[in-house]
């Protein structure tokens, strides 16, 4: 391991280069917030963002993409036979990416790439990704990363970590490709490794004691699926809900989506969407039963998903990095905190058999 | 406004105590800043967590729709418009509810306040007229005038136009508001001009569909986004497609819309899709003079045919 020092003035000289061999991303803010956006030429990402409106996830997972493609035009080339559709998966990195984003890819990778199904949309983007991460100095107040097996200085995913220190980026490299990165930019000068890495502990010190929320999650593993399924809380948990997909489209680990085939004349594609749980049409059978028909059960779906099933399934803790997005912009505020912690303080039924 | 609450709380007490209703709606205090979150109580205990301050923007309407027992219900102005066009459209009956009405004096636009501020907001406090910011290390006194929701600004309904209880005394009605400028401006447009405005406007568009179900107005069973028998608009990010949604939603409430503003309000991505509704809002008031949710004993204008309907649009 090795940390790269980088002056904050060489850095868009750094990034110039950089664009050669990368497509980069990066937050860029548009009207009231940031959000991730491939840069024009000579576009910085602006680094002083807290964090982005929506997560960083459809660079790797775009809310639309189309798999294959199909044209009845007889006089085209391969006409009448679906295909796959060209994609760029050229080098690319997403600059400034937090480390509760960068995590949570590790938490879809459960789900895209298994021993039984590779997903080969995500992993090729995925592994066509650099991820040059910023280590958060000003976490938010909605923020609870550290109880949410993450934090402001988390390395997971990452192939470098960015510590702002005043004039100077120091960049931890975290893997090759982090290496890769860097020596392309032309940032080689190496910073005494030991003193550094004092410092930076110190500064991780520091962000993570500013952490102010947290997530109770020790007793979800061992309480009963059905004493959590049919806890009385539900009805109050979900009474706001107005069943929208904020939250899961904002969510960096929310995973599903819907396929879809659109047509239109003699052409058509097929195309894969993100989709939402909290949607009825997310398990409307074609018989017309609707095995979720109400929001209560949508509502406890997404986080039974994600605080219960989630864990017993992958052993892997909750399917939550604590970003807080979906806490600050549920338009009815529904705080996973707090549902978190009603369904932390179950306890068991009292009928429950004991096997 | 904070003194309403008290008289919130000892009217829902008494509902539920007395058994006139099963339960009340209304809202409790939110987890973050500038946010409540609709709760509702079963129980006379359950009533002490109601809030009332500028911060309940959200239309209480939509939680009534075709709910069975009997409610009490907090609303103002603009809810209880929406209240009145439920029963009109009988997604309510009339003696289901008991309304408690709130003269409002206007919600506040959490994105506005929290695009003044680059750090981020600790804390509102609300006090009468103004708004004090409070953050890491900066605190900051606002008036609440500036930072209305739009729709408020431009409001002349805020007391309840149907209610049981009231809250507090009538307030003043706003006379002197110019209440459509927004629209001119887009009807002044080119028809290019207005497509690239619509374009730009949309373009943030994640289709959550949290405008369509905050709106009280949106109880379709299923909505024609939804259906695939047939598919009337693509799922995916196409503009066309993003755009055919909103357009044909905000057809959908001509005449019905109250300009409450839960659309707008609910939005992740902030975009201001109230501009569509307002205009079919100024269209049925220039052509019928009707605005919604006033009486509902009157059939709305697009639910009736009279002879002198306006028809210059058939050419």
């Amino acid at each position: 391991m090795k940390i790269v020092q980088i002056e904050k003035e060489n850095w868009e000289d750094g990034l110039k280069k950089l664009a050669e061999t990368y497509r980069l991303f990066g937050p860029v803010k548009e009207a009231d917030f940031h959000n991730f956006k491939q840069l024009e030429a000579g576009q910085l990402p602006d680094l002083s963002c807290l964090n982005t409106r929506l997560s960083p996830k459809s660079i790797i997972y775009p809310q639309t993409e189309v798999m294959f493609q199909y044209s009845l035009d007889e006089n085209e080339e391969d006409h009448h036979i679906l295909k796959e559709v060209d994609k760029d998966y050229s080098p690319r990195a997403v600059i400034g990416i937090r480390p509760c984003d960068a995590k949570a890819f590790e938490l879809v990778r459960l789900n895209f790439d298994t021993a039984e199904y590779k997903d080969p949309y995500w992993l090729s983007a995925y592994e066509a990704t650099t991820l040059v991460g910023l280590a958060c100095e000003s976490p938010c107040r909605t923020c609870f990363c550290t109880s949410a097996g993450c934090g402001p200085y988390h390395e997971e995913a990452l192939d470098l970590l960015l510590i702002d220190n005043g004039d100077q980026y120091w960049a931890k490299i975290i893997t090759d490709k982090g290496e890769a990165f860097l020596a392309a930019a032309g940032w080689t000068v190496a910073v005494d490794e030991e003193s550094a890495l004092k410092e930076i502990g110190d500064k991780k010190k520091v962000a993570e004691d500013k952490i102010s929320a947290f997530v109770k999650t020790d007793k979800l593993r061992e309480i009963e699926t059905n004493d959590l399924y049919n806890a009385s809380f539900w009805e109050e948990v979900s009474f706001a809900c107005i069943n929208c997909g904020t939250c899961t489209y904002a969510c960096p680990t929310c995973w599903c989506f819907d396929i879809q085939d659109e047509n239109r004349g003699n052409r058509g594609c097929r195309i894969r969407n993100w989709d939402s749980c909290m949607y009825p049409l997310f398990t409307l059978h074609g018989s017309g039963h609707n095995p979720r028909s109400t929001k209560l059960h949508r509502v406890r779906q997404r986080f039974m998903h994600k605080l219960k099933y989630y864990v017993d399934k992958y052993d892997a803790g909750i399917q939550c990095v604590g970003c807080g997005r979906c806490i600050r912009q549920c338009p009815v505020n529904i705080d996973i905190r707090r549902v978190c912690g009603y369904m932390n303080n179950v306890v068991a039924s009292k009928d429950a058999c004991d096997v | 406004m904070v003194s309403y609450i008290d008289k919130i709380k000892e009217i829902s007490k008494q509902l539920l105590e007395e058994g006139r209703v099963e339960m009340v709606i209304g809202f409790r205090k939110g987890t973050v800043p500038m946010m409540n979150e609709p709760y509702f109580a079963k129980t006379p205990e359950a009533v002490e967590h109601f809030v009332w301050d500028s911060n309940c923007g959200i239309n209480l309407c939509n939680y009534l729709t075709n709910r069975t027992e009997k409610i009490g219900i907090v609303a103002k102005g603009c809810d209880s418009r929406n209240i009145v066009t439920h029963i009109i459209e009988n997604k309510i009956k009339r003696d289901q509810l008991v309304i408690i009405g709130v003269p409002c004096k206007g919600m506040i636009d959490r994105r506005k306040i929290s695009a003044m501020f680059e750090a981020e907001i600790g804390e509102v406090i609300e006090d009468g007229n103004t708004i004090t910011v409070k953050g890491a290390d900066f605190e900051e006194t606002i008036d609440k005038k500036d930072v209305l929701q739009q729709n408020c600004a431009v409001c002349i309904h805020r007391n309840p136009v149907i209610h049981d209880e009231l809250v507090a005394d009538p307030i003043q009605e706003q006379t002197d508001v110019d209440r459509y400028a927004d629209v001119r401006e887009i009807e002044a447009l080119s028809p290019q001009e207005k497509a690239a405005y619509f374009e730009k406007l949309l373009e943030p568009c994640i289709r959550c569909y949290a405008c369509r179900n905050a709106c009280p107005l949106c109880y379709c069973p299923t909505c024609f986004t939804d259906e695939s028998r047939p598919q009337w608009v693509g799922k995916g990010q196409d503009p066309t497609d993003v755009s055919t949604f909103h357009f044909l939603r905000a057809y959908h409430c001509a005449g019905r819309c109250t300009d409450c503003g839960a659309c707008e309000r609910s939005c992740p991505v902030g975009i201001n899709m109230r501009v569509f509704t307002k205009k079919l809002e100024k269209d049925c008031l220039e052509l019928f003079g009707w605005e919604a949710g006033l009486d509902p004993d009157v059939r709305p204008p697009l639910d009736t045919y009279k002879p002198g309907d306006p028809d210059d649009f058939i050419k």
